[in-house]
């Protein structure tokens, strides 16, 4: 994530262009830029060439005009994916509601019900509902999309959607994986899309206190970008951060790839106002902690768009760190690479970021490998490959490796680097280069455009998340993988699926899992039903085996199911009780967590 | 699939091989040598069992006892440590090649010599092959014989299997040199009874665990925890059940494959010892010179042997949608702790299954059905004071009836196709027993042979055990109204589950499955409202009633002796020789039909159940009947009146 990823004054840009005036209505889209019907941009999208290999179109990214020769043989090898087949994708037309037209027209604050428009605001980046999009179905949709520019904008919008019994349903960077932006079908009322892109400027930096109050609509990339230009940065680099806003990291309680420095959402933010259908929230002062009873910040936090809308933000700033490097290390195997995490962590020496991959997951890097440039590179390839695997003795179908993230000034950095790579050769661990630890960052940017490739040769996939105590690390990967494996089998999943997992954040007590998994559904007439109660199945493993429901994903209606057994009656109590008194008439009836 | 459930002829069973006849044709030295690579678990990490113990004594859940212990007996924590490692020292196995090799000569040439075959369903050995590569493997085999688990490790080595680890009773340390050969090959020891010691548990427990999650080799032991001195399967015991359920339940393993393996003896080894043993005489202790002098047993024919392999059984499967694994996430896994209730239930029903299983696939030879036939014929003969045995030709008819009975039960019979190529002159009957000086000695020398019989029988008891059941209950019941006939069978249900394989909390089924078999057969048909035995149905009812009428009256007399001899000072200790005075007595007047009531076996399983419907009562080691409740006053005489009913 380092900033010539991205590209970002692209989208800006091209929000002023796409304002238009078109019949008397403004209309506002982004079908130039973004996939309506997939992940990201749409100029950045795996494609197989002519040839049959694969190439990363675009200059978005790093591997961005490559080609990547591993990739085929690996998605054949791996799925049994023929690339003869492809899947046809259309859409069809949404019915329009106008209820809500009339009543916000005198405000001044831009709508739209094309269906386009409404159809991008209707789904998150769930498999299920790309999928939806691809085959041409959707459920229910909102009727409009709503573009308020300012806090005051909300304060109308929610005001006039309490008059006339409209739901919201607020939209940042649509980038949820909770079903959470997914419409409730059984709602009768117009539902309005609440879309916060217009409100992304910086209010004002405040350099004594290291604060910066920020519109919540704004754009992870571009806050960083702009808090760059005045030599600051947030830190909090969430994967989705190209797309999603800080309203709706606010909304879901989000972590960022470099929490070990700058901490997670609710460790970054100092002060919060929400508009709700009772009224503003906000607390009186920027005090950095208070003992004021139960902190009203925890409620918005996690919200999920069930209470209200946040409008402003102040959140901690740093300067800009001065130096950046990655790393890798290779592990003969996922337990040593396990225990060597848990070290580092009850060193407390943890870098900006460190993960370790599965070895699935790192042929599946290896796959993703660009073209080599000459023969002196792939001679070097070589040479390192039988280093390792005849010298090191390491097996190649056991070892892993993790990518590691270093950030502050450069002679902190240098020391902070031996003190973790001496570790990790505690645990025989090989130091190996600072180009495969970056390409592994890369990898998470541009996993999620691999899957629109998947689908287009019959091959669907997802990821999802936990965190779970140390002790419970090796044993929830194991046993939510082989949880997958099994479920794909008896579901009738022909081929083996792809079922794999790393550890991806360290805490004192515990880590954040992630888990990746992808089959090939040729012969399946549901495939996505099949999908999910795999999923489901792997959700329960993952309880089952003392993992939490979600580590930063969120609940949204994906898996509310679990919420009573996860916080008790009290708790979803307790939680009912301050949904029915902020919002009695369920303005805010995305029907998220509850 | 109900219907599938309810109807044992439905079930699928494999054929048999010989594994006999290969070390017939061959060289057994070259087979003792031949090279060994058995299939592993894949996920084994390679160790020595040397290593196995470093890794038991390094454990979490040691580490937290040992603290323990420390602290409350004020020990120093290193000689706690100590103690353990002692423990340890005694308790594991060292399992070696070469040992193994060696039973596997001495074994061939043993088996060849006492048995006629020893038949094993080949399609069993490689479902656990497969087994053993995807899961850690619990063997569990029944029990009859000390000749079961050196059988099971012959077969593993045979068909290139891992040796299994295996569970044994301490008893066998006494024989020095063997206890030490046992050990070699795959045998680790643990005391019979360590209740109250934590310390030998966490260890024991830490050890087979460690065992099993490696995947170090299948572990072996035998649910019913002791040989079986009836040929009745026995109350399935759950401590070590528990123990290698646990990994899964914790999340330690993804699952865990438990295979029940059915060993069915034509003759058992310990035939007479235990017929002895159940009227009095004590068993041997097991010494090295014993077994030299056992060693006439060589000139005998034992039969065949038939070892079936039953489908491996996914622990996960099991407890799916029973057990809430979530219980585990608020405490560190390793620190004991005593299982829930939600636990304890489904391991006990998961140990009652697997029994089932065992049984079910126990092969049953043409001599079960003759012993029955034979002890129902040698009982009416007695009452009617004669001795006049069976023709021939009519125990053959009845056999054959009998046989086709077995089959629509589903029973799995092996049946010669040639019949019978035994002669006796005209009449079959128990054996004579020899002249003895008093009528006691007498009676006591006939019950051996009676007992002995009775333990052939036994073999198939459990085919019948649930239309058995339901036939008495029908006798029993005041009216053929259904209501009260399952009231009845659920009242002999309750009291025979100490005697039988009976899942407690599964009485509806067991009734229902007990009317499908009776009217499959058309010997009952079921209305709405009642149940009424055919016309072609009386025969078979008669002899269902007449297989429980022994068990029947043993309870009867325990009531009796409870009732009318019961002193106040009668210590548990005291029971069975009180009580087998007191039977001994009836038997002599001719008050009492039944020979076999002398079993002791018979007798305790009595006092257990009455002692657990709560008639009668053990305070301070007595055992007393409890007046206090009318409802027990109550039971016993119900229980009395109804045994004379049948």
């Amino acid at each position: 994530p380092t900033t010539d990823c991205f590209p970002s004054y692209l989208r800006n840009y091209l929000i002023c262009k796409i304002l238009e005036k078109r019949g008397g209505e403004l209309k506002m889209s982004f079908p130039e830029i973004m996939k309506w019907n997939g992940w990201g941009y749409s100029d950045s999208k795996f494609l197989f060439n002519k040839k049959g290999q694969a190439e990363f179109t675009g200059k978005r990214y790093r591997l961005s005009g490559m080609i990547i020769p591993g990739l085929k043989d690996w998605m054949e090898g791996t799925f049994g994916a023929n690339l003869q087949h492809k899947t046809p994708a259309t859409v069809s037309p949404a019915t329009l509601n106008k209820a809500f037209l009339e009543e916000l027209k005198s405000t001044g604050i831009p709508f739209s019900h094309d269906a386009e428009d409404r159809v991008f605001r209707a789904h998150g980046h769930c498999l299920h509902e790309i999928f939806a999009l691809r085959e041409g179905k959707f459920g229910r949709v909102p009727d409009m999309v709503v573009w308020p520019n300012c806090h005051n904008d909300v304060v109308k919008i929610v005001e006039l959607a309490c008059k006339h019994n409209v739901c919201v349903i607020p939209y940042g960077g649509g980038t949820s994986v909770s079903s959470a932006l997914e419409c409730p079908p059984e709602e009768t009322r117009s539902i309005v899309s609440l879309d916060t892109s217009q409100m992304n400027r910086i209010l004002w930096i405040d350099e004594k206190n290291l604060t910066a109050h920020v519109e919540a609509g704004i754009v992870g990339q571009d806050l960083e970008r702009l808090l760059n230009e005045s030599g600051y940065c947030t830190g909090h680099e969430p994967d989705s951060m190209e797309f999603s806003s800080l309203g709706g990291w606010v909304a879901t309680r989000a972590s960022g790839m470099k929490k070990n420095i700058y901490g997670n959402i609710e460790d970054l933010v100092i002060h919060i106002r929400m508009v709700t259908p009772r009224g503003v929230i906000e607390k009186s002062c920027q005090g950095p902690r208070m003992s004021t009873g139960p902190d009203i910040h925890h409620f918005i936090m996690g919200s999920e768009g069930t209470l209200g809308v946040v409008t402003e933000v102040t959140m901690k700033i740093r300067p800009m760190p001065e130096y950046q490097k990655y790393g890798s290390v290779v592990f003969p195997n996922f337990e040593q690479g396990v225990a060597c995490l848990r070290e580092v962590a009850k060193q407390r020496c943890a870098p900006a970021s460190i993960r370790l991959m599965d070895n699935e997951q790192f042929k599946f890097g290896h796959a993703l490998k660009p073209q080599v440039s000459s023969i002196f590179t792939s001679f070097l390839d070589g040479l390192k490959t039988f280093y390792i695997t005849k010298f090191k003795g390491f097996d190649p179908n056991r070892l892993c490796v993790a990518t590691l993230l270093f950030e502050g000034d450069r002679e902190k950095v240098l020391q902070h680097e031996k003190q973790v790579y001496d570790i990790a050769a505690k645990f025989g661990g090989l130091a190996a280069g600072e180009d495969n630890g970056q390409r592994g960052y890369m990898l998470t940017f541009v996993i999620a455009y691999l899957r629109d490739l998947g689908m287009d040769y019959y091959v669907i996939g997802e990821s999802f998340e936990t965190s779970v105590p140390w002790d419970r690390v090796l044993d929830i990967c194991r046993n939510v993988k082989a949880r997958i494996i099994q479920e794909c089998k008896d579901k009738g999943v022909q081929f083996p699926p792809l079922s794999t997992c790393r550890v991806t954040q360290t805490y004192d007590t515990g880590a954040c899992v992630y888990f990746y998994f992808a089959f090939n559904y040729r012969g399946l007439s549901d495939p996505v039903h099949v999908y999910e109660q795999v999923e489901h199945a792997a959700r329960e493993e993952i309880l089952a085996n003392g993992g939490s429901l979600s580590h930063h994903h969120g609940v949204g209606k994906l898996r509310k199911e679990w919420m009573r057994d996860t916080v008790s009656n009290v708790g979803v109590g307790m939680l009912k009780s301050v949904k029915d008194y902020v919002d009695p008439d369920n303005i805010f009836g995305n029907r998220n967590l509850l | 699939d109900k219907i599938r459930a309810l109807d044992p002829m439905l079930k699928k069973r494999d054929d048999f091989e010989d594994m006999l006849e290969e070390r017939r044709n061959s060289s057994d030295l070259r087979y003792a040598l031949r090279c060994y690579t058995p299939v592993l678990y894949k996920g084994l990490a390679p160790c020595k069992a040397s290593m196995l113990k470093s890794m038991v004594l390094q454990s979490d859940q040691l580490h937290h006892v040992i603290g323990q212990v420390s602290r409350e007996t004020g020990r120093a924590a290193d000689d706690v440590q100590e103690e353990a490692s002692a423990i340890l020292e005694e308790m594991a196995h060292c399992l070696q090649l070469s040992t193994v090799r060696f039973f596997a000569f001495t074994l061939s040439k043993v088996f060849k010599t006492l048995f006629r075959s020893i038949c094993v369903n080949e399609e069993g050995i490689q479902r656990l092959q497969q087994a053993i590569q995807e899961h850690p493997v619990v063997l569990l085999p029944s029990h009859r014989s000390y000749m079961d688990f050196l059988l099971m490790s012959y077969i593993l080595y045979t068909y290139d299997i891992a040796l299994p680890v295996i569970a044994a009773g301490m008893d066998f340390m006494g024989m020095k040199f063997v206890g030490e050969m046992l050990r070699m090959s795959g045998a680790f020891f643990i005391r019979r009874s360590f209740g109250g010691d934590k310390l030998y548990w966490s260890v024991f427990s830490e050890y087979v665990k460690t065992m099993l999650k490696n995947g170090f080799a299948p572990v072996e032991f035998f649910l019913e925890g002791t040989r079986s001195r009836t040929s009745k399967s026995l109350t399935p015991k759950l401590g070590l059940l528990n123990i290698v359920m646990d990994p899964y339940l914790k999340g330690e393993v993804y699952d865990i494959n438990v295979v029940p393996v059915s060993i069915s003896y034509e003759r058992i080894l310990e035939e007479a010892l235990y017929a002895r043993e159940m009227l009095g005489v004590p068993k041997p202790k097991e010494s090295t010179s014993g077994l030299f002098k056992a060693r006439k047993v060589l000139s005998e024919d034992y039969g065949s042997i038939h070892v079936y392999f039953g489908q491996p059984v996914s622990v996960r499967s099991l407890a799916q949608g029973r057990v809430n694994r979530c219980q585990f996430n608020l405490v560190p896994r390793h620190i004991p702790r005593r299982p829930s209730e939600e636990i304890q239930s489904f391991v006990n029903d998961s140990a009652y299954r697997l029994v089932r299983a065992q049984e079910e696939n126990m092969v049953l030879k043409p001599w079960v059905l003759l012993a029955s036939l034979l002890l129902q014929n040698h009982h009416q003969d007695q009452t009617a004071g004669q001795k006049r045995g069976m023709v021939l030709e009519e125990l053959t008819a009845q056999a054959v009836w009998l046989r086709d009975m077995f089959r629509e039960y589903g029973a799995f019979l092996h049946w010669p196709v040639v019949l019978l190529d035994i002669c006796v002159g005209g009449q079959v009957k128990p054996g004579e027993p020899h002249s003895t000086v008093t009528p006691e000695e007498e009676l006591l020398s006939q019950a051996v042979i009676v007992l002995s019989c009775a333990s052939y029988r036994n073999q198939g008891l459990h085919v019948f055990l649930r239309p058995a059941l339901l036939a008495s209950a029908i006798n029993a019941a005041s009216s053929n109204l259904k209501q009260e006939v399952f009231n009845s069978f659920s009242f002999l249900r309750n009291m025979f589950s100490n005697e039988f394989i009976l899942c407690p909390g599964a009485t509806v089924q067991d009734f229902e499955e007990a009317c499908y078999l009776l009217v499959k057969t058309g010997a009952l048909q079921v209305t709405q409202q009642e149940l009424l035995v055919t016309e072609r149905g009386q025969r078979t009812v008669a002899f269902l009633t007449s297989m429980l009428d022994p068990f029947l009256q043993g309870y009867q007399v325990v009531c009796r002796f409870l009732c009318e001899e019961a002193t106040e000072n009668l210590t548990e200790k005291q029971f069975v020789p009180a009580v087998r005075k007191f039977i001994i007595k009836h038997l002599l007047a001719g008050r009492l039909r039944y020979t076999e009531v002398l079993s002791s076996d018979l007798q305790k399983n009595s006092l257990a159940a009455l002692l657990r419907l709560g008639a009668v009562q053990k305070i301070k080691g007595r055992i007393k009947l409890s007046k206090v409740t009318y409802s027990s006053v109550f039971l016993l005489r119900t229980c009395v009146n109804l045994t004379y009913n049948c």
